[in-house]
């Protein structure tokens, strides 16, 4: 447990010295686009970051809107989970930093 | 199942502070939703081009076939003015939802419960107020509500009232850029130490939501962590810099 408290705080500390701190939310704020995407409210289910293998819940992914495009980033490691660009005649997904999701049927 | 773009009616409005309004939605088909979710809203011009935002539903899950947002008027804002200032009852609004696995609460999951709230981010936990009201299980519950001035505390009068049941709800505000004449209450933005003294009655098994400005929560989080809340028994909803 502390070093899992440790870890966190850590982590908050070196977001803190990210500039665009105040602009991230919580992937919660973005299910209903999810949901287009996933065929599901996925905000309360589970998925595995690709690159430090942590499961999440996608609720709690950081996600930064203010871009072109939106960006999805892990909670524990910060990396790229998910990216999605719209244009005006397609919708680009991508998901390679996402092992998996888990959507309950 | 996806989640479908469906019509609510306004059927009523209600200003709960000089820049910030309710707005009651009359739903026929509208399945319920859980304290803590919010949907998305859309506005569609005569040209096609739409916007959509995100409300947190302010109203408990008890209401049935309706459902009530509160929306702060963001000056320059593309959504909030038009809903300020042009809706009004009998218009009908595009929305879609509920929304949200994450950030909800139920009166089954128990408490104690430490609600923390900065500005609008009060709306979704007065959600969950409403929702443990109405449960009549008395779950030991404090609110730590930092607003900008006086005027501008959002539901202020219903949370005394709620405040004055005696059944265990409790609230701390904290006025942070002015104050009225005799105001002995907090006057600084949420830190640690408020925090801690909003959890010491609460005790270590304490669930706590967070919501309001990113800058806010990441100083909430961070804060109940250190203090030794477990890490999965705090929920935060972060809408992004204050104003937007």
């Amino acid at each position: 447990m502390d070093e899992q408290a440790t870890t966190l705080a850590e982590r908050v500390a070196e977001m803190r010295d990210d500039p665009a701190l105040d602009l991230v939310l919580d992937a919660n704020a973005l299910g209903g686009m999810l949901a287009g995407l996933f065929g599901d409210d996925v905000t309360g289910s589970p998925g595995q970051c690709a690159h430090c293998h942590t499961v999440s819940m996608v609720g709690t992914m950081r996600a930064y809107t203010r871009g072109p495009g939106m960006v999805v980033r892990c909670p524990a490691c910060a990396q790229v989970v998910l990216r999605v660009v719209q244009t005006p005649t397609a919708t680009y997904v991508d998901a390679s930093g996402v092992s998996w999701i888990r959507i309950a049927r | 199942m996806a989640i479908d773009w469906q019509l609510g009616t306004v059927t009523s409005t209600r200003d709960e502070t000089p820049t910030v309004r309710s707005f009651t939605l009359a739903l026929p088909t509208w399945s319920g939703h859980r304290a803590g979710q919010h949907v998305d809203l859309r506005l569609t011009a005569e040209d096609g081009y739409s916007v959509e935002r995100s409300y947190s539903i302010a109203s408990e899950p008890e209401r049935s076939g309706e459902l009530d947002i509160t929306v702060e008027r963001i000056e320059g804002g593309e959504v909030s003015p038009f809903l300020h200032e042009i809706v009004v009852p009998g218009d009908r609004l595009e929305l879609r939802g509920p929304i949200g696995g994450y950030f909800v609460w139920e009166a089954a999951l128990g408490g104690p419960l430490l609600l923390i709230a900065g500005g609008s981010g009060v709306v979704p936990l007065m959600a969950m107020a409403r929702h443990r009201a109405r449960s009549g299980m008395s779950i030991p519950t404090r609110l730590l509500f930092s607003s900008r001035t006086f005027d501008e505390i959002i539901y202020r009068e219903e949370l005394d009232r709620l405040a004055a049941t005696g059944d265990g709800f409790g609230v701390t505000h904290t006025l942070t850029r002015q104050q009225p004449d005799g105001w002995t209450g907090l006057t600084r933005r949420i830190d640690e130490a408020m925090l801690a003294d909003a959890l010491e009655p609460l005790g270590s098994a304490t669930r706590a939501y967070a919501c309001g400005p990113t800058a806010l929560v990441e100083v909430v989080a961070n804060g109940l962590v250190r203090l030794g809340l477990p890490p999965d028994r705090i929920r935060t909803e972060r809408f992004g810099p204050t104003g937007t």
